[in-house]
């Protein structure tokens, strides 16, 4: 074991693809990813872990049988070598033999060598954390001198994916993604606020502007009042709105709706797309090449699913509206499922969003300054589907819920459970303002690559108050 | 009684800790750990009884941690070398390093016997693993079928997880042990579509995953023939259910709805590092602070509440956990009093005075060896009444109520306060007979309310360990899975909501 020899990923694809053939499968993708993380997590203003990860994992999908009769074999691993890399492919096609044709079955995505194939995988290290630790370290201090309690985290990964096919496909990319994100609290533990961003590399990230801005939240949890449960005018910042849309987003799927199972479904059969969902004119696009959002520029999929295919592996994604001026553009599908649902190419799912509303303008605190009475939130969290039917949504209010009176933030109220469904928010909402970056408390820490809007919502279902604070 | 994987048992894992904790050693660490751990999990998904994946993994690494000046550091790598494992060693130091300027308190651990070399595996019958793909397809085809087959049913989706986890741990106090652990999770979805008004709905089977083999699928544990057979006419009935009328009920919870309540309300909410504020940034905090131990009315005094770690096929049962302390059992609620949390070593040494005992309890677990130890939820069970009332007895207490069947929806605050859960299927309650379904409940509650308002729990024939393979904590998250035993209970005068007119219909 221990004289095996680590390949590198593109000897491992080599290698894979070739002994695939050798191993009579008709056709065979491999997808090696490499990753490097670095993390920091601090609780009542001092360092709890830590952690320095190196992984790596080889997914190997082999098909057997042609056309309509073709059946799929996925087997992954971490730590291949060059011993074992022989038996995983084996337990590939083996797996195809003994399987019965797939229905997502479709011919492999061909290609050729793309861009930066022979580069060696990009990592990060603890190093990314060199000038923002100490700071952090400090703001920890200081939060101990002030008597108050920070709680944070803070992460770093590189992910390098190479891809490649029996069909020549070969590419490789490598994707930074970091965040941070930090509880504050008052001495007494009695009021709680929280930032997040996320970041490519720290550079944009300042410990002490986290901490000026928890501390002018904290500032205006100074005065209490207890607020009913009910529907209220309500601020959704950026962050709270992607609580929300991120799950809207995963609703997307193609399938689920035209089989008439998801709140895009017609009752008499079929999707939803073409049907405006908003009076206003809203848009949710995904596009690979936003500018600081960038992602993977072509699918990845280690299983199928509604809208995924391990056959569409490689398959280059392009911009997709899924709401445009309101209306129902797209839902997420594979090949196999657009072609089963009637749409006239696939669009799989990307790993990224962008909600916006055409004419939009100005920050949450403009949308503060023009309210009369109402509340604003900070962000939600452990939101669960209550009823696909109409989407709707449970969970909770945390760490700041704020009254607004005559334009200003008077002070802190109570939490809250709800109920509502973004579907519905779309069509509801009364006013937004400029699209910008977002980190989803509920969902950030996976999924961080969002912009949104805050938004105005006139009756947000309140429908309990929570004692927690 | 099945034993070690002998190819796990053929990886030079000595060879491997002994490297990295002489490194670890030599670079000044006071105390370090190594893990070796091997996960394979297969996922097997058909849609409407056709194979829709099939995906078979495996992660296999070392990680190590270190206490160096009095901070931890952890590293973790895949390549079962001994270059690697040094080098994981030296990582997990300079980590320490890093961390040092941010790190006020000097970590600490509680004492824990030594156990050289031991080796131990969970209770099942056949590893999935060693079950051939086609056969397992085959018969969840057949399964998926039974309902697929049966009227009213438009789509069924069946997804089964399993897991085959080896695990080997060593640290430079002495102790190592050899751990092999299984788990199986199937879940089987029949939908129901309604053309004429576009209404559909669900409903699930309430088979909970346990820490069992491939036998749990062919009808140990669970009487899958009964319960495919009556999925379809369960689901007729829920689709021409009527609505529920929104106020406040008596109701009878059934053990397949109630270990998800205890899991959010009490599991959670006894987790000493949330009770310490360690997860106020992710998971959250908890209501059942330290100064409350002893003194918390938690619920009424039918209320016992154990954590374990040793119930037979409990997905949390352990023989060691992952800082080598021996599984144990232990009271959190009692007589309604809260007296008790689950711990690690570092915090059942700093909180010594306030806990009564030095040791830990045994709830460290990362769920790969990409991560770090946290403290993990152990099994937490509400307790039966010995000679307790049968469901049927319970259901006859009640005059005007609702019985709840299964889990399905769950949300709680980040103090678990406050939660709000829905089910499977909901049985209308009237004159202490059950009375057709009802259709679009939701029951929400404050914790201690809800607890204090159970009147009667079942006895030890109410039984059911229900759980979860998914449970999610820390940052980075990490996956666990946990079991929770009850019986069913009566609870008085509970919140009912009516999810359509929440949604504003």
């Amino acid at each position: 074991m221990t004289t095996a020899i680590q390949l590198t990923p593109q000897d491992t694809i080599e290698r894979g693809l070739d002994l695939a053939a050798a191993e009579g499968a008709d056709g065979c993708v491999v997808l090696v990813a490499e990753t490097s993380s670095a993390n920091l997590r601090w609780a009542n203003n001092t360092l709890t872990t830590n952690g320095a990860m190196r992984g790596s994992s080889v997914t190997v999908i082999a098909t057997v049988g042609a056309g309509e009769g073709t059946a799929a074999g996925v087997v992954g691993r971490s730590s291949v070598t060059d011993a074992s890399l022989r038996d995983i492919v084996s337990a590939a096609v083996a797996t195809a033999r003994a399987s019965s044709p797939a229905e997502d079955a479709r011919p492999l995505v061909d290609g050729t060598v793309g861009a930066g194939w022979a580069e060696e995988p990009d990592v990060t290290s603890v190093n990314v954390y060199e000038k923002f630790a100490p700071a952090l370290g400090e703001t920890l201090r200081k939060a101990g001198q002030e008597n108050r309690w920070l709680y944070g985290f803070a992460d770093h990964e590189v992910t390098t994916l190479y891809v490649g096919s029996s069909a020549g496909l070969r590419l490789r990319q490598a994707l930074p993604r970091g965040f941070v994100s930090e509880t504050g609290k008052s001495g007494d533990l009695s009021q709680s606020a929280w930032v997040g961003a996320a970041t490519r590399d720290f550079s944009d990230i300042d410990p002490f502007a986290l901490d000026t801005e928890l501390n002018r939240r904290l500032g205006w949890a100074s005065r209490s009042v207890a607020v009913d449960a009910g529907r209220h005018p309500t601020i959704l910042p950026p962050a709270a709105v992607a609580d929300l849309m991120t799950y809207l987003f995963w609703q997307l799927d193609g399938r689920d709706a035209f089989e008439g199972r998801s709140v895009f479904s017609t009752p008499s059969g079929g999707t939803r797309i073409g049907d405006s969902l908003s009076s206003q004119p809203v848009n949710l696009l995904s596009d690979p090449q936003l500018p600081g959002l960038e992602t993977f520029p072509f699918a990845v999929a280690r299983a199928s699913g509604g809208a995924s295919s391990v056959f569409d592996n490689g398959l280059t994604l392009s911009a997709t509206d899924w709401i445009r001026g309101g209306r129902l553009e797209h839902l997420m599908t594979s090949r196999h499922t657009a072609e089963l649902i009637g749409a006239p190419a696939a669009a799989p799912a990307i790993d990224n969003y962008v909600l916006s509303v055409d004419g939009a303008s100005g920050s949450t605190d403009d949308l503060v300054a023009g309210l009369e009475n109402g509340l604003l939130l900070t962000c939600l969290w452990y939101i669960r589907m209550v009823d696909p039917q109409t989407s709707l949504l449970t969970g909770l209010t945390r760490d700041g819920v704020y009254l607004v009176e005559n334009g200003e933030v008077t002070g802190a109220v109570n939490n809250f459970c709800f109920n509502e469904s973004p579907v519905d928010l779309l069509a509801r909402f009364s006013a937004a303002g400029a699209t910008v970056p977002s980190f989803s408390r509920e969902w950030g820490d996976y999924f961080s690559r969002t912009a949104t809007p805050p938004l105005l919502v006139p009756d947000f279902n309140m429908s309990s108050v929570s004692q927690a604070s | 009684m099945p034993e070690v994987d002998a190819s796990f048992l053929a990886l030079p894992r000595h060879e491997l800790a002994e490297a990295a904790l002489q490194r670890a050693r030599d670079l000044g660490a006071t105390f370090a750990e190594f893990r070796l751990e091997r996960i394979r999990s297969e996922s097997i998904a058909l849609r409407d009884s056709l194979l829709e994946s099939a995906t078979d993994d495996e992660d296999l690494g070392l990680a190590v941690r270190v206490i160096h000046d009095g901070t931890w550091g952890f590293a973790a790598g895949v390549a079962l070398t001994t270059d690697e494992a040094v080098q994981v060693a030296e990582q997990a130091v300079n980590m320490a390093q890093v961390a040092r300027p941010i790190n006020a308190e000097p970590i600490e651990l509680a004492d824990e016997p030594v156990y050289d070399d031991v080796s131990w595996v969970s209770s099942y019958e056949i590893d999935p693993f060693s079950v051939p793909r086609a056969e397992k397809v085959a018969l969840l085809t057949d399964y998926s079928d039974r309902l697929l087959k049966a009227d009213g049913v438009a789509h069924v989706s069946v997804h089964v997880a399993s897991v085959h986890e080896c695990k080997f741990y060593a640290n430079t106090e002495g102790t190592s042990y050899t751990q092999q652990r299984v788990r199986i999770g199937p879940d089987i979805t029949a939908y129901a579509v309604d053309h004429d008004s576009g209404r559909f709905d669900s409903m699930s089977s309430c088979v909970p995953p346990a820490g069992r083999g491939w036998e749990y699928l062919t009808g140990t544990g669970w009487n899958w023939d009964d319960e495919l057979a009556q999925i379809p006419g369960w689901l007729a009935e829920k689709m021409a259910a009527p609505s529920v009328e929104a106020g406040t009920y008596d109701v009878v919870v059934d053990p397949s709805n109630l270990w998800l309540t205890i899991h959010e309300s009490i599991g959670h909410a006894t987790e000493l590092d949330r009770a310490l504020g360690y997860e106020a940034n992710y998971a959250g905090t908890s209501f059942a602070t330290t100064d409350k131990l002893n003194t918390l009315q938690y619920g009424s005094p039918v209320m016992h509440v154990t954590g374990d770690r040793t119930a037979e096929h409990g997905l949390s049962t352990v023989g060691y956990d992952d800082e080598g302390v021996a599984g144990q059992q232990w009271d959190l609620v009692k007589d309604g009093i809260l007296v008790g949390y689950q711990v690690d070593r570092r915090m059942a040494k700093v909180n010594e005075d306030l806990l009564g005992t030095p040791r830990s309890n045994g709830c460290a677990y990362a769920d790969s060896s990409g991560h770090i130890p946290i403290q993990r939820m152990a099994n937490v069970s509400l307790q039966p009444a010995e000679g307790g009332p049968s469901t049927e007895d319970l259901i006859g207490r009640v005059q005007n109520g609702i019985y709840i069947v299964g889990d399905k929806s769950w949300s709680i605050d980040m103090q678990r306060y406050n939660f709000q859960f829905t089910g499977q299927r909901f049985y209308k309650i009237t004159d202490g007979k059950l009375d057709g379904q009802l259709r679009d409940v939701a029951y929400q509650a404050t914790t201690t309310d809800f607890w204090g308002s159970m009147e009667a729990v079942g006895g030890p024939q109410t039984y059911v360990l229900g759980g979860a393979l998914n449970c999610g904590k820390a940052q980075p998250g990490q996956s666990g899975a946990v079991s929770h035993g009850c019986p069913s209970a009566l609870f008085r005068s509970v919140r009912i909501l009516n999810t359509t007119q929440e949604a504003g219909r």
